[in-house]
Order: C-alpha cells, then sequence, then structure tokens
C-alpha cells in the first residue's frame, strides 16, 4: 500500500505560505491515489523555487539545468519507457530559458507530464518579471513595465501538445485529479499551475485566484474540440477556467520508434557481433 | 617505389561528383587496392565547384597526394583550376562537343562526347557522370566487370544499374578506340576484402558496436551523416535517433538517456558544440557518461562551414565553467575512428564523466579501405554498477563518497533504489546541498576520477628515426599526412620523425616529456591559426615547441606540404 508518508521528502526551504506547498501536496496525492511507487517515478525538474519540488518528495530525482527539464525527460523515457516522467518547471524556467523545448516536445508529443508553477515572477531570483508577468508589471529589471506576456495554455495548444490543463495551487483536490488525468494521458500533458507568491507577487494571490477560478468539469465544456479549447485558454480576468482544457489522442512520439517494441532499451543486451553484418556492407 | 595513382573528378555540385568519385575509390578497392579520398564541396546544393580526389595505392596510404594523373572535369572551371596540380603526364577527360576552346593545360586532353553518349547509350544527360567514370577507367584499362558488380552492390539490380552500366560501358569503349593512353594497365590485385569507408561511418560504426541506444542531434556539417546512419539504422539495430529542435536539447537528450542507463552519444560541429556547453558541465556533477563528437570546421562562429581545422582542441579542454573531469580524444584514422569511439563509451561509464571525440570534416568525410574490422574485439565495459542483490537498496546513495571517486550507478525504475542527482552541487544522495564540507567533499571525489583515467591513457604514436633530430608533432586527423611526410623527408636522409597524439586529455604528460626531450628541433604540424597542441605541451610539460606548420585556409594538410615546410624550416 502506497500511502502519502512514502513520498515524504527533505522539508521545503520554500517561504511559508507558498503555493509551492499545494502543489506538492497535489504531486503525492495524485501519485498515492494511483497507487504508484516512488521508485516508479522520475521527476525532472530546471531551476527555480519549482526545480527544486523533487528533492521535496520522493522519486528517481534527475534536477537539470535552468529551463532544461524537458530534454533530459524526454532522453530517460525514451531509454526507459516504463518509467512515468513528470517534468516540473517554473514559469521562466519553462516559458522564458525552455521556450523553444516547450513548442517541439507539444509538436512532437511525447510520452510526459509537464507542470509549470506559473506565479508569474521570479521568485528565486527575487521578484524579477517573467514571460507570464502582466504587461506593465515594474520590477527592478523591468522599470517601465514588463511587455505583455505569453498565454501558456494558449501555446501549448496551438503547439500540439495532446493534453492542456490549467491548475490551481488553491485547490489541491481539483489540482491532484488533473495531475492523475495528465499522468494518464497518452503523449504530452501540460498543466499550468496557478501559484501564488506571498513574497513577491501581491495582485495573484490566493484569494485574488479563488475569487476568480471556476472549474470547467462543472459546466457544459467538451475539452476534445481544439477551437472551443482556444477560446478558454484566452479567457483571463473576472473569470478563470482550471481543469482540462484540451484533450485529443494524437500519435505519440515514442510509439513510432521500433526500437522500443523490444522492450526499454535499457534492458536489451548490448551485443557488439550484431555489428558485423554492418562490415559487410562496405567490403 | 610503391603504386601511387591519382584521380580527381571536378564539377558543380548537382553533377554527381561524390557519386562518380565514390565509385572510383570503391571499384580500386575492389580491385585490392588501397584507397584514400577526399572531398572538397563548398556550401551549396547546386553550382560552385566541388571535386572528390581518389588516391590508388598498393601501399597503406593515409593522406591526399597534391598532383593528379587523370582529372575528370564535368565542367570548363574544373579544368582551369586544377592545372596547376595536373601531373605533365597526365590526362584530363572532358566533353569535347560542350567545351570547345581548352588552352594552356598539362598533360593529354581526352575529348569524350559525355553528354551525347549519355544521351544515345543510356537513357539521358543524368548519365554523364558514369559515362566520364567509365572513360577514365579505360584510360588506365582497367577491369570494368569490377565496375558492373560495384554498380549493382550499390543501386541494387534494375533499370537504373543497367543505365549506369550501359553509361560506363559507352565511356569506356569510346577511349578504347578514339585515344590512345599512355598509362600502363592498372591490374587487378589479389582480392583483399578490406572496408572501404568514412571516418562518420566508421564513428556511427563504432556507436552501434558499442551498443549505444539513444543519439539526439541537430544537423550540422560535417556531422550529420553520424546521425543519418544511426537513423537509417535504428530499426535494425534497436536504437533511437532524435532529431531533436536545436544542440542544446541533444545534449540534454543524451544525458537524460545515459542517466536512465541507455549508452547515449551527441554529435555536431563547433559552433553547434557552443550550444551544447552547459550540457557538458552538467555531465560533469551529475556524473553522467556520455559521449560527445566534435567534427570540427573552421572557426568562429559560422567559419568555413564545409571545409576543415583543428580549431577546437582548447575549446574542448575547457568549455564550461568550474572543474570536474573530461576526457578528449582524438582518433588519428579512419579505423581509429571506430576503435576510438568503442573507448570513449566505455571511459565514459567507467569514469562516468563527459568523453569528447574530436574530429573533423577532413576525417569525418574523407575515405579510406582498413583492413575489415573484428566485432569480437570489441570489449563493453559499463563500470560499476549497484547490485540489489547485494546492497539495500533503501540506502542508496548516487554519489557515494569512494576511494576512487567513483560511485556504483543504478538506473532509475530498474530497482527499487531511488537515484537521484542535481545539477546544484548535492550531497551523497544527489539532493542538493550548500554544506561546506559536502561541496569540497563532491569536487575532490569527482576529481579523484581522473588518476585511474590518466593511466589508461595511450602512448602517443612514434614513427620514423628512434632518437632522430626533428620532431614533428601532431593530433588527431593528421596522422597519414604527417606518417608519410617523414617518410618523404627520410628517403632524402634527414633525421626527422613523429611524434602523434590521439588521447589528449587527460594528457599523457611522461610520454610526451620524454619524447620532446630527445629531439633537437619540434615542430606542431596543426590545421589551425595559433598552435594549439603546442600551447597544450607548454602547459603540461614546460616544454616549448619551436616550429609551428600551420594550416588553416581550411584545406588538410598533404604529405608533400608538410615535407616542404620542414624543408624550409618554417616557424
Amino acid at each position: 500500500m502506497v500511502t502519502m508518508s512514502d513520498y515524504a521528502g527533505l522539508k521545503p526551504t520554500w517561504c511559508p505560505g507558498c503555493g509551492n506547498f499545494g502543489i506538492l501536496r497535489a504531486l503525492n496525492k495524485a501519485l498515492v491515489e494511483m497507487k504508484v511507487e516512488p521508485y516508479q517515478v522520475l521527476l525532472v525538474s530546471g531551476i527555480g523555487q519549482a526545480g527544486k519540488l523533487p528533492h521535496y518528495t520522493r522519486g528517481n530525482v534527475f534536477n537539470s539545468l535552468h529551463g532544461r527539464p524537458i530534454p533530459p525527460a524526454i532522453g530517460a523515457k525514451i531509454a526507459n519507457s516504463k518509467l512515468i516522467v513528470i517534468a516540473i518547471s517554473g514559469d521562466g524556467d519553462a516559458y522564458g530559458e525552455g521556450g523553444n523545448h516547450f513548442l517541439h516536445a507539444a509538436r512532437r508529443n511525447h510520452d510526459i507530464t509537464y507542470l509549470i508553477h506559473d506565479n508569474q515572477v521570479y521568485g528565486l531570483t527575487k521578484g524579477q518579471a517573467s514571460p507570464t508577468s502582466d504587461v506593465g508589471y515594474v520590477t527592478k529589471t523591468t522599470p517601465y513595465g514588463a511587455a505583455s506576456p505569453l498565454n501558456p495554455v494558449a501555446l501549448a495548444v496551438v503547439s500540439g501538445a495532446s493534453f492542456v490543463g490549467r491548475g490551481f495551487a488553491g485547490d489541491i483536490d481539483h489540482l491532484a485529479n488533473l495531475i492523475k488525468k495528465g499522468v494518464t494521458h497518452r503523449g504530452f500533458a501540460v498543466i499550468d499551475i496557478l501559484q501564488p507568491c506571498v513574497s513577491f507577487n501581491h495582485k495573484n494571490t490566493f484569494q485574488w485566484y479563488g475569487e476568480r477560478v471556476y472549474r470547467l468539469e462543472d459546466e457544459k465544456y467538451d475539452p476534445r474540440n481544439k477551437k472551443a479549447a482556444l477560446e478558454k485558454a484566452l479567457e483571463w480576468g473576472e473569470r478563470i477556467p482550471i481543469g482540462v482544457v484540451y484533450e485529443e489522442d494524437l500519435p505519440v512520439y515514442e510509439d513510432q520508434l521500433p526500437a522500443l517494441s523490444k522492450g526499454p532499451l535499457v534492458r536489451h543486451e548490448i551485443d557488439p557481433a550484431r555489428v558485423e553484418k554492418l562490415f559487410t556492407e562496405f567490403v | 617505389m610503391p603504386f601511387d595513382f591519382n584521380f580527381m573528378v571536378g564539377g558543380e555540385a548537382g553533377q554527381g561528383v561524390q557519386s562518380v568519385g565514390f565509385l572510383l575509390a570503391k571499384v580500386f578497392a575492389r580491385g585490392g587496392y588501397y584507397i584514400f579520398a577526399d572531398q572538397d564541396y563548398e556550401s551549396r546544393i547546386r553550382g560552385g565547384h566541388n571535386f572528390f580526389r581518389v588516391r590508388v595505392s598498393d601501399d597503406n596510404i593515409g593522406a591526399i597526394a597534391e598532383k593528379v594523373d587523370i582529372l575528370i572535369a564535368l565542367n570548363m572551371e574544373s579544368i582551369q583550376l586544377h592545372q596547376p596540380e595536373m601531373a605533365t603526364e597526365g590526362i584530363t577527360i572532358f566533353d569535347g562537343e560542350k567545351t570547345k576552346e581548352v588552352s594552356g593545360n598539362r598533360g593529354s586532353l581526352f575529348s569524350v562526347p559525355l553528354e551525347k553518349l549519355a544521351e544515345e547509350k543510356a537513357g539521358g544527360k543524368l548519365m554523364v557522370n558514369t559515362v566520364a567514370l567509365g572513360a577514365a577507367l579505360a584510360a588506365v584499362n582497367y577491369d570494368l566487370s569490377i565496375l558492373n558488380t560495384v554498380v549493382v552492390d550499390w543501386l541494387g539490380k534494375g533499370e537504373v544499374a543497367d543505365k549506369n552500366i550501359a553509361a560506363a560501358k559507352a565511356g569506356y569503349d569510346f577511349v578504347r578506340s578514339e585515344h590512345k593512353s599512355h598509362f600502363p594497365k592498372i591490374k587487378r590485385l589479389p582480392e583483399a576484402k578490406r572496408m572501404l569507408l568514412t571516418g562518420n561511418e566508421a564513428i556511427a560504426l563504432g556507436a552501434i558496436a558499442s551498443g549505444c541506444k539513444f543519439m539526439a542531434a541537430y544537423p550540422m556539417t560535417p556531422a550529420s551523416s553520424i546521425m543519418e546512419y544511426m537513423a537509417a539504422k535504428s530499426k535494425d539495430f534497436d536504437l533511437v535517433m532524435v532529431h531533436s529542435e536545436d544542440e542544446i536539447a541533444a545534449i540534454n537528450m543524451a544525458i537524460g538517456a545515459a542517466y536512465a542507463g541507455a549508452r547515449a552519444m551527441t554529435a555536431t560541429s563547433g559552433s553547434g558544440l557552443c550550444l551544447m556547453v552547459e550540457g557538458i558541465g552538467l555531465a560533469g556533477i551529475t556524473e553522467t557518461p556520455i559521449v560527445i563528437i566534435d567534427g570540427q570546421r573552421p572557426g568562429p562562429a559560422v567559419g568555413l562551414p564545409t571545409r576543415t581545422e583543428q580549431g577546437d582542441l582548447q575549446f574542448v579542454l575547457h568549455a564550461h565553467h568550474g572543474d570536474f573531469p573530461r576526457a578528449v580524444l582524438a582518433p588519428a584514422t579512419i579505423e581509429d575512428a571506430f576503435w576510438t569511439t568503442i573507448k570513449a563509451f566505455n571511459w565514459a561509464e567507467r569514469y562516468q564523466l563527459p568523453v569528447i571525440i574530436l574530429t573533423d570534416q577532413h576525417l569525418a568525410s574523407s575515405y579510406a579501405t582498413i583492413e575489415r574490422l573484428d566485432a569480437s574485439q570489441v570489449t563493453i565495459d559499463r563500470g560499476e554498477l549497484f547490485s540489489e542483490k547485494e546492497d539495500n537498496p533503501m540506502e542508496y546513495m548516487r554519489h557515494r563518497v569512494t576511494k576512487s571517486g567513483i560511485s556504483p550507478r543504478a538506473f532509475p525504475g530498474l530497482g527499487k533504489a531511488l537515484v537521484v542527482t542535481d545539477c546544484d552541487e548535492h550531497d551523497e544522495k544527489g539532493h542538493l546541498t550548500e554544506d561546506a564540507k559536502e561541496r569540497t567533499a563532491q569536487v575532490q571525489k569527482r576529481l579523484r576520477k581522473l588518476l585511474p583515467l590518466k593511466k589508461e591513457v595511450g602512448t602517443p604514436r612514434k614513427y620514423g628515426l628512434r632518437g632522430a633530430e626533428t620532431t614533428l608533432i601532431g593530433w588527431g586527423s593528421t596522422y597519414g599526412a604527417i606518417r608519410e611526410a617523414v617518410d618523404i623527408l627520410r628517403k632524402e636522409d634527414a633525421s626527422v620523425n613523429m611524434l602523434h597524439l590521439s588521447e589528449l586529455w587527460p594528457f599523457p604528460t611522461k610520454a610526451v616529456t620524454d619524447a620532446i626531450g630527445r629531439a633537437r628541433d619540434t615542430y606542431v604540424v596543426e590545421n589551425n591559426a595559433t598552435g594549439q597542441l603546442a600551447r597544450l605541451i607548454k602547459a603540461e610539460t614546460g616544454y616549448d615547441v619551436g616550429g609551428r606548420i600551420l594550416k588553416f585556409d581550411g584545406r588538410p594538410f598533404t604529405p608533400t606540404y608538410v615535407a616542404g615546410a620542414v624543408r624550409k624550416g618554417e616557424s
């Protein structure tokens, strides 16, 4: 029996009240409810406060460079297709430094889940504007106000991600369910998570979000309609949708790799003698 | 004197220079000869001037020669551009009906109606290059049946092969009846069954033999053909080649695959490696074994994209910030490229670090004949692995501090052990730490791995007169040219030898110190502008290498060039 105590990791160093605590709890809850053991999971994170999350739970961990959780996650998933691979980023990590990987992982539809702790600000480097900061947001590095933000959910939908969701760190049960759906989904599952930053973002607080978010499941909403999904993705302001925005069954990158049909690559025996037949082609 | 004969095929990109060059090399290899062939091409798909040189010998040559005996000129420009290289008794094969005015050329002109014969005998202009190939073989009265077999092996039986065979025969018959060649017949030698392959093919074969299961890369000359070969064999050899969105993704994907337990590599050129630099350090601190191929080309930035240089040595020795161990290998020959790749995978896993293989455009795309490789000589060493049968998986620590510095590897998901690592400094368990003692212990542990690795570094190759007054020092792909330059100079009774390095880091300090200490005059021979090996030797041994024979025009050394520079006492 897997329990929450199996996922008790190191003590977090996040600020008290940080939205990251809710995300950590939701992730652990999702894995426990899915009856997944820590050794079956690989958490690949980048740099930023979000990047530290894997240390505060339990599992296999590859804490990677800034902006780069996606490429090693892809490499590891291809090497061992039996692993449950979850990549973890903040908004700077995913949409700034790692933007190109985000687009192409979505396009190729790798079978990994991507959680983005989106607090619309750089926390670790102390309060600079991020790619999702509101337009006009004044910080030490943007004294004349931030440029207009990118929309991660819309970007994921148009880039070809086959599962796009938005969660809220303040609604742990809902987020845990969303993570379960993302992990179960075959293909690239993007979950942008609204994460209040208690130290640097004094606008998008728990209360601010609490007054605005609503669950898509409570509405008559069909996440399999791409046009409707894009419309939902653009909804922001007085009402902010959370839940599965888009879901589609698309060819999975790993499924088209013939080598994986013979089981995880890491279990293949190495037999140098096999190369002899190639030598003959050069004679 | 060994038999030594040189063909050149010249023309625009798109005229089939590469195909004819390859076929020429192949027919003589099949006929029992040693081959060295190189390709000179521009960064364009059509037009420009390309040439392919094929050197045929009954001796094991390792470099290209400057003199051209037979030039297959697929356009007028080829005739004009290559006059300086033509042997005085050479033959130029060209289409006299397309190229009327040819003046001032050396040797004989064999006018062959290439296009007309292609249209009349082989069904179209596309066969012009094969007609010319047949004509060239006729000029040395070579056995045409060898070409027929090679064409069928290459293209498979069918109409295309038949047309090529007919085209070659048309050119062959025309020259036999219309021209009189003064070159003696090149006879077929006893069958040798050697392999004819490029440096990149040798690397790809080495990777497959090593059990490389994962490659990620982004196309870049001169490394792309490694990607293409690996991709082509991915189904039959159960491996995965990912064409990633950029080089940053490529190296990070390879690191992820290696962390998960697959042997993994990437391949690029210098400016692609610039993007990969962050990954070199990531592999360093997470102690992840990866193999990185850097096919050097002239820099900086885009430089000369299709040409050759050895300008990345100092770069790869230092690329990334901080102190951590790495290994740098630079294969000397095409055969060496295969074995170096095997070694790179073994070192990477035994010492859990990045291993960089430095080749260059010259080695990557030149062809040579080598004795058939023997896969039974390939050894696979995956290094120290954690065993859940012997040790408690709950106590597993990925970065355990050990005497050797090597921490046994476990792979995520294959057992109960949790494999935790971090690009931040980490403790033995892999969790990030800022503790001063833990930091110091981890840095020291990583650097300790260099000690046993240094003992594995092979002795540099020596060639020529023992204790000679002059020592030529080179590294990587210049081996064949320098070795033959020593032969040329030795025939003139010069007191000269060669010291050649193909395992550059950890640096073989003692072997180099001993060898250099004996010589009166020393020269580095390097395809770069500043003598990067000379700087490395100075840093590691204290010796100043006095002479510099440097070439950085994007073209490879030839033996005569090196010998000439030594005679002049270049420095």
